[in-house]
């Protein structure tokens, strides 16, 4: 087969490429320092290092709380085949999350100060909380993964036996992080404009982030059944679909609500710059998702449902740039674009993480072999199956 | 006694004394150059604004209640019981939250070092903890700019506007914006024509954040009890099937 060698060669190159412009951008930042490698300002503090990277990071990584919940605390079964790969991604989304911190933060070698220094009334003190915690928490519910590949048997059976107090652990925190990053702008009631400064900011942000981890599992699923061959679980993806219609529909009429109750909603039909973008967010994160998936063919069907998920992804990242950098844009008198330089690191975290997850998909046990069952987390029988199975079921 | 500052536009002569004062009191660099621009930045904490024969001066309202020091993770901006809202440098991590959070947009950073740092007015916090006034204050030829016990200045400030109602808008700037502020404005012509927003909320901003925060303590014992509460539910049926299946297994001494 000579067609997916090649591809395989051009993404290569590419990202190649982008890793050579990543490395020179990084040294800009560290020996230029921000000003010569951003167009922050103090009018903005805050860009796309923030507003991509961090707050659409932590978004994107919310498959793996939502997941894990779904599977190892309501016990649903059905989606046992698909929690692997979303603790992957939200594992390496935190790593990744935390890089691009140690680029945005004026002073990162003080990173850890919030161990020793607390103001606990701050979000932030909060938000570095959750990341520290959470990050901990993802690489031991990911740490099975990599000791069945290495065979540590002894290891991964106490590792199993925690597992039920490792993800109750991360959904907490999950959903503390998750909500936080929408606390993190309740203080700005003057700044923030009205259509994202809401009281039910962290309401909003953590129902986005369950709908986004439904949308991110069923776009990894269509991906890696594209590029790795896999077998598409579609019936599973159906039921995510249908999931995700709920989520889409809560968040919508609250959104509508929390509009209408705060007398914003004339401003949603007076034409000006707020106003297209939000009308391009809801478009993208509620109504169009939304119709699609309301349609039976379009939600049975894997294009369909693939589509819709890419528009809701598509709808709250505009979200959260709209909330850290449309938003404030009047209050502050002033337009933000990022550098290239900015663009540059942001498109080599993204490059990076697709590449680590194709690595590690290549070479851990993170997608079920085909009819072999493999437990998601925790060997919820592990006793039984090693007395009656003796070769390791989870291999 | 919280110390502050009154600021009576209307005594103003626009000399820039205080400009200078503060430079040199905070290391600043100060020639003609800077005192051209009309913004408060990373190397100039206060400006006196012109607008045909009126002045208005713009830097740090230390506020009684400071967005700034609330939000930051470290506590390296702290509201001190004298009034100055101080940084400590040693402590930031650099997240400018701060400047995010600031309501006057005072924060500044300093962009172009390698080693940045956030700079603001800091009312003097250790001239004013050694029982001094604020250079400004000090340098003030007319008495425009006036430092004393915050109290006695507001009553100050309403009896200047009650004997000359004519001469000034009957608002104390900072009286009561975002919760109170250790310095404090008057002004013959509205404030907003100087950029100072007039539609700030009275309420303290951080309580905005504090509402949701004091409830996590809270949240975190019911949620993880909530949690853990289907999970033993929803597992239960699985235990019993394993049980049995054991039972099976060891009564048909397979092994
Ligand atoms: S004006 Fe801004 S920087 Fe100054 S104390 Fe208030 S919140 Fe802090
Ligand atoms: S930039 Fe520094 S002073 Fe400002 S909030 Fe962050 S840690 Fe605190």
């Amino acid at each position: 087969m000579t067609v997916p060698r090649i591809r395989f060669t051009f993404w290569k190159a590419v990202f190649a490429v982008i890793m050579v412009g990543g490395i020179y951008c990084t040294f800009l930042r560290f020996f230029r320092g921000l000003g010569a490698s951003t167009n922050l300002s103090d009018q903005f503090p805050w860009g796309l290092w923030i507003g991509f990277d961090v707050m659409c990071g932590v978004m994107l990584a919310a498959g793996g709380f939502t997941l894990t919940a779904a599977v190892e605390i309501f016990n649903i079964k059905r989606f046992h085949s698909i929690v692997r790969p979303t603790i992957l991604t939200a594992f390496l989304g935190y790593l990744l999350v935390c890089a691009a911190l140690m680029y945005d933060l004026g002073l990162p070698w003080n990173i850890w100060h919030p161990l020793i220094m607390r103001n606990p009334h701050s979000v932030m003190f909060e938000v570095a909380w959750c990341v520290m915690l959470y990050t901990t928490v993802l690489a031991l519910e990911f740490s099975p993964i990599v000791l069945e590949h290495f065979k540590l048997k002894r290891a991964l059976r106490v590792v199993r036996s925690f597992m039920v107090v490792f993800v109750i652990l991360g959904v907490l925190l999950s959903t503390l992080h998750q909500s936080s990053l929408g606390t993190l702008y309740l203080i700005m009631p003057n700044k923030l404009h009205p259509f994202w400064w809401s009281p039910l900011l962290p309401v909003f942000f953590f129902l986005s982030a369950i709908a986004v981890g439904l949308a991110m599992t069923i776009f990894e699923s269509s991906m890696s059944s594209k590029y790795f061959g896999r077998e598409l679980e579609l019936p599973i993806l159906r039921d995510l679909g249908r999931v995700l219609v709920v989520v889409l529909a809560l968040y919508g009429i609250l959104r509508f609500e929390d509009l209408l109750h705060r007398g914003v909603l004339k401003l949603v039909f007076t034409p000006g710059y707020e106003q297209r973008f939000f009308l391009l967010e809801i478009f993208l994160s509620v109504i169009a998702p939304l119709g699609l998936l309301l349609i039976p063919k379009v939600r049975e069907n894997a294009q369909g449902l693939y589509l819709a998920a890419v528009l809701t992804l598509l709808g709250f990242v505009t979200n959260r740039l709209n909330v850290t950098i449309t938003g404030v844009e009047i209050a502050v008198g002033g337009r933000y674009a990022p550098k290239w330089t900015e663009v540059v690191i942001t498109v080599m975290f993204v490059a990076l993480g697709f590449a680590i997850f194709g690595l590690a998909a290549k070479y851990l046990p993170i997608f079920p072999e085909e009819k072999a069952q493999i437990p998601a987390l925790r060997e919820p029988s592990t006793r039984f199956s090693e007395a009656a199975v003796p070769v390791h079921a989870g291999d | 006694m919280s110390k502050g500052i009154l600021y009576d536009a209307t005594m103003c002569i626009g000399c820039k004394q205080c400009e200078q004062a503060c430079a040199t009191e905070n290391g600043l660099p100060y020639d003609d150059k800077v005192a051209a621009q009309e913004v408060t930045s990373a190397h100039k904490y206060t400006t006196v604004l012109t607008k045909d024969d009126k002045f208005m001066r713009r830097m740090c309202m230390n506020c009684d209640d400071p967005a700034c020091a609330s939000v930051c993770p470290v506590g390296a901006l702290k509201k001190t019981s004298l009034g100055p809202v101080t940084y400590d440098k040693s402590r930031c991590m650099g997240c400018r939250y701060c400047m995010a959070a600031c309501p006057f947009g005072v924060p500044k950073y300093e962009w172009d070092k390698a080693v940045p740092g956030v700079r603001k007015c800091i009312m003097c916090g250790k001239r004013v903890a050694e029982g001094k006034q604020t250079a400004c204050a000090e340098s003030c030829p007319t008495g425009a700019t006036k430092f004393g016990d915050r109290d006695a200045l507001l009553e100050e400030a309403k009896k200047r506007i009650h004997d000359n109602p004519g001469n000034y808008l009957p608002h104390i700037f900072g009286e009561t914006e975002v919760g109170g502020t250790s310095v404090m404005l008057l002004s013959s012509i509205p404030f907003n024509s100087f950029g100072y927003r007039t539609d700030l909320t009275e309420r303290a901003l951080p309580m905005y954040t504090y509402q949701v925060l004091s409830r996590i303590p809270d949240f975190v014992p019911l949620f993880g009890t909530m949690l853990g509460g289907i999970y033993w539910i929803t597992h239960r049926r699985q235990d019993v099937a394993e049980a049995e299946a054991n039972e099976k297994g060891q009564k048909g001494g397979a092994q």
